[in-house]
């Protein structure tokens, strides 16, 4: 089978996705699209069901904290379709106080640690999420210690400080 | 997979007994907590915990320049760090638009390949012992020595290697490695082979193993599996084949596929995927007769360590020694992903990148972590003995689950 390109790609989506998405860009020929709250399961379930496309494997699920934006924070998706070879990255922002997102785990029962590591790290309600609970960290936690306010160390500690070392 | 009531322990209709196989628990080669309900010798439904060893790499990631994350990466899959740190390199180098010569990726490619044969070894091995057989396990080890002897000979250390530097190697390959490299060639096949003719048809072993676990490739796709685990379910999916990385579309090799993912065919695939290595590892020594041997990084000053004796003696060399250090230099402003094949699946860097000397956000997809979950659920109804062997073929290494 032939590689489908991303011009294909991003004509057919636009196609059933008319003004619900927008291009942001093709970073090392990965394409990048970014949509909304309330299309993106429909837009996962459109990849992964697609007889073309066929993007059957989730690779991954992250976020990324942008403070200084009005939606703070991104979901990231990286799918790939092993029968033609091509992976597609979709982002989602969404607010950075109330972040809910509708779950993957209805498409891929993979997403569901990926999305429990999202929300530990960032707070990210996923929702209908069968079981969302804190994943790496402990769960009487009450940060989530990827955003960019939380402070590497704890900020109590004097060992390190400057005045210490003449600085 | 069939759903059984969970009951917790106070609950008076709960007739099970509860097992908490872990954190510490000798057959789990690791620091995994399963609380597990059982009937008798049958599991009913378990819960995973895991963050044990969970050090926030990513969260200090974001501190450090890119070649301060090497020993980060070293830490994940510690069983073949290697892998780990050739793959945080090549997606630096991604990044920075950096192209190594061909004999810089031949010979990652080898250490990639012993790193895989390394980590292959101990998983196998392991897999033997908790099956009652000690002896396969002690013949293979002395092999993972003879690699780490090779790490040892080209960057110092052994089990945490932090070999390679963004740009290729720190130093060049030495003689002795070769030797040794050339040895453990002639070597491990023999060894390997007497490994396979004690167990690939040993009637107790294969009673043991086959049917275990078994996993349907819809399955493994639906929990994003990856690596030998997806390909002893009949998925060829290897990286290393669909988007070569380090010149792989140079080697010439085979891709081995089980058929119904059960532990057998996961023995069975890592066992070819070992002899697969060598065959690898042999090509690029031919190849690499053809490179010009003082060739070992690439030509970027700007993001390549000058040798310490320049430093002092160099004007060029300190300055690029001071910005390298102090992240003087301007790097571009996106997001990248870059996967290799790692011993246990698709190891990738996301890593977003905002100009600064370190990144903005960096995700390792780390096959350890996916691979894990299906654990619990895909051990209802097993018993309590074939959960054991299913966890070590599954090969998760804590630090690569907890990152």
């Amino acid at each position: 089978m032939g590689k489908i390109t991303n011009e294909e790609l991003l004509s057919s989506i636009n196609s059933k996705f008319e003004g619900k998405i927008t291009v942001t860009g093709e970073p090392f020929g990965l394409l990048t699209i970014e949509t909304g709250t309330d299309s993106i399961i429909e837009l996962l379930g459109y990849l992964k069901n697609d007889p073309t496309f066929q993007f059957i494997y989730l690779t991954d699920i992250t976020a990324v904290h942008y403070p200084e934006q009005e939606k703070a924070i991104g979901i990231i998706y990286h799918l790939h379709s092993l029968v033609n070879n091509v992976r597609i990255r979709i982002k989602v922002f969404i607010d950075g106080v109330a972040c809910h997102i509708p779950t993957a785990t209805v498409l891929w029962q993979g997403a569901n640690w990926m999305e429990r590591e999202t929300y530990d790290f960032f707070g990210v309600i996923f929702d209908g999420h069968p079981d969302l609970r804190r994943i790496l960290n402990v769960d009487d936690m009450t940060a989530f210690p990827m955003r960019k306010e939380f402070p590497l160390e704890d900020p109590n500690r004097v060992d390190k400080k400057d005045y210490f070392f003449g600085r | 997979m069939q759903n059984h009531p969970v009951y917790t322990d106070n609950d008076p209709q709960n007739e099970n007994s509860t097992l908490n196989l872990g954190p510490t628990h000798p057959a789990t080669h690791g620091v995994f907590q399963n609380v597990l309900q059982l009937d008798g010798e049958r599991i009913v439904s378990g819960v995973s915990t895991i963050g044990y060893i969970h050090r926030a790499f990513e969260k200090i990631a974001e501190h450090r320049p890119f070649y301060q994350i090497t020993p980060l990466t070293d830490r994940l899959n510690y069983c073949s760090s290697p892998i780990n740190n050739m793959g945080w390199h090549m997606t630096v180098e991604k990044l920075l638009g950096i192209t190594t010569p061909k004999r810089v990726d031949y010979l990652r490619v080898i250490v990639m390949e012993l790193a895989r044969i390394s980590d292959h070894i101990v998983c196998n091995g392991v897999l033997g012992v908790d099956t009652g057989a000690f002896t396969g396990f002690l013949y293979m080890m002395e092999f993972r020595e003879s690699i780490y002897e090779i790490y040892e000979e080209v960057c110092g250390s052994r089990l945490t290697t932090n070999i390679g530097r963004i740009g290729g190697f720190e130093r060049n390959f030495n003689a002795k490695a070769f030797d040794k490299l050339r040895k453990f060639l002639v070597e491990f096949p023999k060894t390997l082979k007497q490994f396979e003719a004690l167990f690939n048809r040993n009637r107790i072993f294969v009673d043991r193993t086959k049917d275990v676990a078994a996993v349907t490739a819809e399955d493994a796709l639906n929990y994003s599996w990856s690596g030998p685990l997806l390909r002893a379910a009949g998925v060829d999916y290897d990286v290393r084949a669909m988007n070569p990385y380090s010149s792989y579309e140079d080697f010439d090799f085979e891709v081995p596929v089980g058929e119904n993912g059960d532990v057998y065919n996961r023995f069975l695939v890592r066992n070819e995927e070992m002899w697969q290595s060598m065959r690898i590892i042999e090509q690029a020594l031919v190849k690499l007769e053809k490179e010009p041997t003082d060739i070992f990084h690439a030509d970027v000053p700007e993001f390549y360590l000058p040798p310490k004796e320049e430093v002092y003696n160099n004007m060029e060399a300190l300055i690029y020694h001071f910005k390298i250090v102090m992240g003087e230099i301007p790097t571009p402003t996106t997001e990248v992903y870059h996967s290799v094949e790692g011993a246990n699946g698709e190891l990738g860097f996301y890593l977003v990148n905002d100009g600064g000397r370190s990144p903005y956000r960096l995700h390792f997809r780390r096959p350890s972590f996916i691979n894990y979950q299906m654990y619990a659920p895909m051990s209802r109804g097993m018993l309590l003995s074939d959960a054991i062997i299913n966890m070590s073929s599954l090969n998760v290494i804590a630090g690569e689950l907890d990152a």
